[in-house]
């Protein structure tokens, strides 16, 4: 009897541990199925590489908003990378233990701050403070970008910190018996040494930034049309979605269920470069 | 050049210690900035009306949207919990090496992990509500967020069980307990506080959620009178005053609101984590 409920059990916690790997391949197949037909109705090159999107005349180009998300983006890389790594380099080196848990509780809480909130922010601080300075419409990639870097930055921390806090405290000891000072023991010996890891923490950066919706939709002025300079309005991906999808209707729908396709594949190929370097960094 | 913190220093030295400190600084102030700005326009917002027990379009409580935050992640993490802690159970007191199988499961969290909250409220829209029937329901918001928060239940349960030390299993078998006994009355307990915290953060994500939740939950702000009722969480409320932009003062109080909330949430996951490292400390 006992050992029935053993081997039952062992099935059940199987079962559960399987339950990921199911929900990926219904995520995947539901996707795929509704939006894949639209593609091949409105033509793959029509699609992903028309200019117009315009659903009231059948024209479902979104070449502007895969645009769109990739300005955005490198925006928040751009500003956003940076500040990150050094923050992170801060924490793991040069923080002094009294402050250290009030820091950790800073980025955490950044973490954890709901988008719609950093979103509201961007939008009654950001953009008006764009529009005051450059005299220009503040709803664009500039804002988007700013709010994204900043979203971005606890993400970018954590697993940075993370991977300079893993290597092995031997290197930082050895540049240090060589004579080389502190600071260009950390940046010369340990952060080349924790590269993976840091790569790893900019490439789930960009998936964050890529994915974020309702705090870009609130900022980023949502024209689906190629910007020109950085104070223009954009639509990205994640936006065209969550706009037209309450009142889409037919192959308007399939459309946007298709955008959300388009941005699944390139989540998918961030994940997978974000898998290949961890698994680098563990044989490390 | 007598400085005390500059003594002995070449000036690029001087330089990364300078970056490093102005980044962090830039990030705190940030933080203040965001912070602040939202507490200083929200708090003189905040009156009885905000709380008033019925949702009026005037007076845009946030009661009715609040236990509908507290149904959603109740319900999201009685389904998601059994699901990660099984899984992380599996992994770790069932397969230490890393088969083939195993290396698919973790692939698949990874992936689940990193998907956007909007390809989620596409994908609960497609399966939940419209091939399932469910309609824009209490249950389809709460199915499509427990499969999102799952990856954070199951990594962190992970981390927990695998920090439990390996004496514990082998006292355990050798007073003659099973497996099944060991993992649920030795396991289990010893490594609940580490699991807690998971709750805790998966907590926060769901009460931060909107995107996921729009075309899943719907909108509608009244008290669910069913699982299959249509409602609106704190974060989608939030949203709608947000881009409405008609009650910009209630907007700023509800941020207020939804801004404690998350601090007292991310507040606990650490205090609770906090324990448990002191916990280690004295083994």
């Amino acid at each position: 009897m006992a050992k029935v409920r053993e081997s039952v059990m062992r099935i059940v916690f199987l079962l559960t541990a399987l339950m990921s790997v199911l929900c990926v391949l219904f995520v995947c197949f539901f996707l795929f199925t509704n939006g894949l037909p639209a593609i091949a109705k409105i033509g793959p090159l029509d699609f992903l590489g028309g200019i117009k999107w315009k659903p009231e005349s059948n024209e479902f180009g979104i070449f502007p908003m895969i645009l769109g998300s990739l300005y955005v983006t490198c925006g928040a890389i751009i500003l956003g990378v940076p500040i990150g790594i050094l923050t992170a380099v801060f924490i793991a080196f040069f923080c002094p233990t009294r402050i250290k848990s009030a820091v950790e509780f800073v980025t955490s809480l950044m973490a954890g701050i709901p988008s719609i909130i950093y979103g509201f922010f961007g939008l009654t601080v950001l953009v008006p403070l764009i529009n005051d300075v450059f005299g220009v419409r503040g709803k664009g990639i500039l804002a988007a970008s700013v709010l994204l870097a900043i979203m971005i930055l606890p993400t970018i921390i954590s697993i940075s910190q993370q991977a300079l806090e893993a290597v092995q405290r031997s290197y930082f000891e050895g540049a240090i018996a060589l004579g080389a000072s502190k600071e260009r023991s950390v940046f010369f010996v340990v952060l080349p040494a924790a590269k993976s890891g840091v790569l790893a923490s900019i490439v789930l950066g960009i998936g964050r930034a890529i994915g974020e919706t309702m705090a870009v939709v609130m900022v980023a002025g949502n024209q689906a049309v190629i910007p020109e300079s950085v104070f223009d309005g954009v639509r990205t991906m994640t936006t065209n979605i969550v706009l037209e999808m309450g009142y889409a209707a037919d192959l308007h729908r399939e459309a946007l269920i298709a955008t959300g396709v388009v941005l699944f594949v390139f989540i998918l190929l961030i994940n997978m470069l974000f898998s290949i370097l961890r698994s680098k960094e563990r044989v490390q | 050049m007598n400085n005390k913190a500059t003594q002995g220093k070449d000036l690029l030295s001087v330089i990364l210690r300078g970056i490093t400190v102005a980044a962090a600084v830039i990030t705190g102030v940030t933080v203040a900035i965001i912070v602040g700005y939202i507490l200083i326009k929200g708090i003189p917002s905040i009156d009885s009306s905000l709380f008033a027990l019925n949702y009026t379009s005037d007076n845009q409580s946030l009661t009715t949207s609040f236990i509908n935050t507290v149904l959603m992640t109740a319900l999201a993490l009685v389904i998601a919990v059994p699901l990660g802690v099984g899984a992380a159970i599996y992994l770790t007191e069932y397969t230490r090496n890393s088969g083939k199988l195993v290396t698919l499961i973790r692939y698949a969290a990874e992936t689940l992990a990193g998907i956007p909250s909007i390809v989620y409220g596409l994908f609960g829209m497609l399966f939940f509500v419209v091939s399932l029937r469910m309609g824009f329901s209490l249950l389809a918001g709460s199915l499509t967020i427990a499969i999102m928060v799952l990856p954070t239940i199951m990594r962190t349960s992970e981390e927990a069980l695998l920090s439990v030390p390996m004496q514990y299993r082998e006292g355990a078998f050798a007073l003659g307990a099973g497996k099944l006994r060991t993992v649920f009355r030795v396991i289990l307990p010893a490594a609940s506080s580490g699991i807690l915290s998971g709750m805790i953060l998966a907590i926060g994500r769901i009460v931060g959620e909107s995107a996921a939740l729009i075309f899943t939950a719907g909108t509608v702000a009244e008290f669910p009178t069913s699982v299959f009722s249509s409602t609106r969480t704190l974060s989608v409320h939030m949203y709608s005053l947000a881009s409405e932009g008609l009650h910009i003062d209630k907007a700023y109080a509800t941020a207020v609101v939804l801004l404690a909330l998350v601090a007292i949430i991310n507040a606990a996951a650490l205090l609770v984590m906090r324990r448990i490292t002191k916990g280690r400390q004295h083994l």
